[in-house]
């Protein structure tokens, strides 16, 4: 095996595992406050993809020019998809608050299914093209053979995303009530943090990076349909479990890690089962070391 | 005029929140750019009476109110009159079933089997969700498995309907026990997704292992159910099957039943209700698991073989997560472990958009609204008390108490 | 008197913490043994290590059998524990919440009934006989903690006091002859504790039982108990009669001093 391919393979994982982690991050971000899988998080990441879609379209009829279309409609994403996030929250969690484990978690399948159907309803349920939004950069040229422009962008801008986010909850207020939330509700509570307004703002979070990698991964592959956010959330999932649920740093390595993973066994064996891979990895990791990679492991309380 | 003011806003809100979506479309071949106000204002008039009803709502269940009251099946209020009037209208129900194939078009009597078929699925996951407690999102998976075992067996060593029927059931439970095994120790939620990563990997593996299972492509030209040689046309058949599944949901509600009801059947549901008090009972709660996986699946297997014997034709497509997520619904609607609610409500949500040409566009969206607001208004579904009545000893005197303590609270 | 309940040494690691140190319990036959302690001194911890839902790190936990075998708990899973004799009640009540009050009784029944699936499906006489007689052996258990009379009301429907009978109740439905409960006068009133109180030791002298129970209340755990174990920091500090407990310095120091104080 020449050696680049190896690297052609090991960029291309790690291209499609920042992916994962983005989204990864809002499921943790998510279960580390509420303990809840937010299964309609897939939904965001392809809501805030058709969002871009549809405002890089309008734009581009405008006649804007391609970087203003790349900036507007990326941020435009970044927003509706936060609203999406929000308003999922309030009203399929929140009044959930203080159920049996269960009932969110149904509540949150059907709010992925309502979503998926929502979308075939107001767009459709085919495959749309999506415009070539990233810009091919000339100076990329000489890295062009081991990895696409397109790969080095969304490697680069996700890499720039999770410093980022490492740095807003390490050392901004609303970023320690999060971690404070995570690590004891009831005592985040009495020390005066809004549980509420922290749970919020941790779905607005982890919606806008969704969309961030709903952006990226799209204008890569070209194409969105309705579906997308079911495998992407799944493989995220399963990322953010091979890292420790709650852990960030651990949602970021599992993305990376998974993303390698798939690379190498297509590269090297066949594509035909990477999506087996996957959810092997997630039942495996699950059943024998349910804290990750990065986790710690918890006393059940009787 | 708060309420009003409030409502108003959400429905601003949403009006935003879905413009990009629902207001424009794109087409990005054509070049061309379609606004379409009509539908953001239709959302906003939509969301404003949303709003209020839902505020209405919430105003009731703070205040302990039912949102929907439904006159039967709330039994435990009159256990005198409640038998005698449900058994009338089951064996009304029953008699309608029989009769319809002989009095409706063969369309109509394909639809009414797809629906049994459902009731079926429905009932078997309801063994495992609703009355063990147990969150399985790869239900289908089992489904996926009775009706390949029918169409493999059939297409490589010839065998037939009658012969498969039990054997696909046998491969379900087998399915079951091996998933149930490993996620034994697993915690509710992460049951669910390991369960629904099972069903993904079922379905892949079916869809990719070409040489066997026939790829995306499937298995076809799987004979319909044989009865003593007889040769049938379509029409017959149909109405044969009909019957078959008709027999088949009556044979899994008796069992269900039953089982509901036996030193068992108490055993899944104190595991639903709290694991570590049914471990402290002496209830070997890894047995009691497994017997709900191997259970639930083997019904699963029965109506995968009738499905396939059905359609003569499968594909992986029948059996995606989609799939597992409406039978899902259907329990979650009909209420965990109630099993007319449970039948009635897959009834209700197979036939309502198929008889209802408007409804079926909308017929995932509404499964995927019901288990939301399912889990927010009525938690338990919409049947629910079906409160077994035991003799005890000195019952008479019993009874009286238990009436005139409901009274006085009533 | 034979001892029924025998710990020895038991310790119990969380990680780095170390939740029971070295502790030392016996039960003779027959005997209302008290555990007590400050909260948080490990005694849930105790209970959940000799009910099999943690594995003691160290130590011994046996149970000597009616028939006078000595079986080593450690390690057994729960329901193994429970069916070997040892019924337990929880702190926190634990009852299937939406189940009838005599179906909660009936669930305790399970490890003494046999009736498997096919018994379930074909509900021959033998079945049948076996679940009325559940019932009944139920409703009598139910009787003796006066809840019969709501034998078909749904569990959390129940006041407190009487979710705490009947946890007692379903744990007298699995025949034990070591009953442990835990916090039992929880959340109760004074008038219902005096009635907890006769129950306990009615059940003790009727039912030929022992029993190890922890609880707060100083009064009760006076006059119920015939011996006293104390803890603190995971460890037993002391061990005796009420009237020595009462008079030890190291016991009135750690915990009823506290209390005295407060």
């Amino acid at each position: 095996m020449d050696l680049q391919y190896f690297f052609e393979l090991f960029f291309g994982g790690l291209t499609r595992g920042s992916i994962y982690a983005l989204i990864a991050l809002g499921y943790t971000l998510v279960y580390g406050i509420i303990e809840l899988i937010n299964f309609a998080h897939g939904e965001v990441y392809m809501i805030g993809a058709f969002t871009a879609l549809i405002v890089a379209g309008v734009l581009g009829m405008f006649g804007f020019p391609a970087v203003a279309v790349l900036i507007i409609a990326a941020l435009a994403a970044v927003l509706w998809a936060a609203a999406y996030g929000y308003t999922i929250e309030k009203v399929a969690y929140k009044p959930l608050r203080g159920a049996p484990r269960l009932s969110p978690l149904i509540s949150a399948i059907g709010m992925s299914i309502f979503l998926q159907n929502y979308v075939i309803l107001a767009q459709t349920s085919d495959f749309v093209p999506f415009p070539r939004l990233l810009p091919d950069l000339d100076f990329l040229e000489y890295i062009g053979y081991i990895m696409g422009p397109s790969d080095f962008i969304i490697l680069v801008t996700s890499m720039l995303t999770m410093i980022c986010l490492s740095l807003f909850i390490r050392y901004t207020r609303m970023g320690k009530a999060m971690r404070a939330t995570a690590q004891n509700r009831k005592m985040a509570l009495l020390l005066g943090i809004d549980a509420d307004r922290i749970i919020s703002l941790t779905f607005i979070v982890g919606s806008a990076l969704a969309a961030i990698g709903g952006v990226l991964i799209a204008s890569h592959m070209g194409q969105v349909n309705f579906n997308i956010g079911f495998l992407a959330g799944l493989k995220a999932f399963t990322a953010a479990v091979l890292g420790g649920i709650g852990s960030i740093p651990g949602a970021m390595v599992g993305g990376l890690v998974l993303g390698l993973c798939e690379s190498f066994t297509t590269g090297y064996f066949s594509g035909n089962y990477e999506d087996v891979l996957a959810f092997g990895i997630l039942i495996l990791i699950l059943i024998f070391r349910p804290d990750g990679i990065l986790g710690k492991a918890k006393v059940q309380k009787v | 005029m708060k309420r009003i003011v409030k409502a108003a806003l959400v429905a601003v809100w949403f009006m935003v929140l879905t413009f990009p979506l629902m207001g424009i479309k794109v087409n990005s071949v054509a070049k061309t750019l379609t606004w379409r106000w009509d539908r953001t204002a239709l959302m906003g008039a939509a969301t404003f009476f949303l709003a209020l009803l839902w505020g209405w709502c919430f105003e009731r269940k703070a205040r302990g109110l039912p949102i929907i009251s439904l006159p039967p099946g709330g039994a435990g209020r009159r256990p005198e009159s409640g038998p005698g009037v449900r058994r009338g209208i089951l064996l009304a129900v029953l008699a309608g079933m029989i009769a319809m194939p002989l009095l409706s078009s063969i369309y109509q009597t394909n639809i009414m089997i797809s629906a049994l078929l459902y009731v079926m699925l429905a009932l078997g996951l309801n063994i495992v969700v609703g009355l063990a407690g147990q969150l399985v999102l790869g239900y289908v998976a089992f489904y996926a498995v009775g009706a390949y075992t029918y169409g493999l067996l059939h297409q490589y060593f010839g065998l037939g309907f009658w012969t498969c029927l039990p054997l696909g059931g046998v491969m379900a439970v087998i399915f079951g026990l091996i998933l149930g095994f490993p996620v034994l120790r697993l915690r509710g939620d992460y049951l669910a997704i390991v369960t629904l990563g099972f069903g993904e990997i079922v379905r892949l593996t079916l869809q990719n292992w070409s040489s066997v299972t026939g790829g995306p492509r499937g298995i076809s030209n799987i004979p319909r159910p044989e009865l003593f040689g007889l040769q049938m046309g379509i029409e017959e058949s149909s109405i044969y099957i009909y019957y078959l599944v008709l027999a088949a949901v009556l044979i899994t509600i008796l069992v269900i039943s039953r089982l509901k009801n036996s030193r068992v059947g108490l055993a899944l549901q104190a595991l639903r209700e709290d694991e570590i008090a049914c471990e402290a009972m002496g209830i070997d709660v890894t047995r009691v698991k497994l017997s709900a996986f191997a259970l639930g699946s083997c019904w699963a297997g029965f109506a995968g073989v009738i499905f396939a014997a059905k359609t003569t034709y499968i594909n992986p497509a029948s059996f995606t997560f989609m799939e597992s997520a409406m039978i899902l619904s259907m329990v979650v609607l009909g209420g965990m472990g109630s099993i007319v609610g449970v039948a009635a409500a897959a009834m209700l949500l197979i036939l309502v958009p198929e008889y209802l040409r408007a409804f079926s566009e909308y017929r995932m969206l509404i499964f995927g609204a019901v288990m939301v607001l399912m889990m927010i208004f009525r938690p338990q579904g919409l049947v629910t008390g079906e409160k077994r009545r035991y003799r005890v000893p000195g019952e008479n005197r019993a009874r009286q108490t238990v009436e005139a303590s409901h009274e006085a609270r009533a | 008197m034979k001892p029924v309940l025998e710990v020895t040494s038991l310790s119990q690691n969380f990680g780095g913490l170390r939740a029971l140190n070295d502790v030392d319990l016996t039960v003779r036959e027959g005997e209302i043994v008290a555990l007590i302690g400050p909260n948080g001194a490990g005694k849930t911890t105790f209970f959940n290590c000799i009910t099999g839902i943690y594995t003691p790190t160290e130590g011994d936990v046996f149970l000597h059998m009616p028939d006078g075998e000595k079986a080593r708990l450690n390690g057994r899973k729960p329901h193994k524990i429970t069916a070997m004799g040892m019924a337990r009640t929880f702190q926190n009540i634990r009852l299937f919440p939406e189940m009838t009050v005599l179906e909660n009784v009936m669930i305790g029944r399970h490890c003494r009934t046999r009736a498997g699936i096919l018994g379930a499906l074909l509900r021959d006489r033998g079945t049948r006989r076996e679940e009325q007689a559940s019932v009944e052996r139920s409703y009598e258990l139910l009787r003796s903690v006066h809840l019969h009379t709501l034998y078909n009301e749904t569990a959390k429907n129940l006041p407190y006091g009487a979710q705490r009978r009947l946890e007692i109740a379903r744990a007298m439905a699995t025949e034990p002859h070591m009953l442990l409960l835990d916090e039992p006068a929880a959340g109760m009133n004074p008038h219902e504790t005096r009635e907890l109180e006769d129950l306990v030791r009615e059940i003790r002298d009727s039912r030929k039982l022992s029993v190890l129970l922890i609880e707060h209340d100083m009064g009760m755990v006076m006059s119920l108990s015939d011996r006293i174990y104390v803890m603190e920091y995971g460890s037993r500090i002391a061990a005796g009669t009420p009237e020595e407990i009462r008079a030890n310095p190291q016991v009135i120091k750690a915990y009823l001093g506290e209390e005295a104080h407060a």
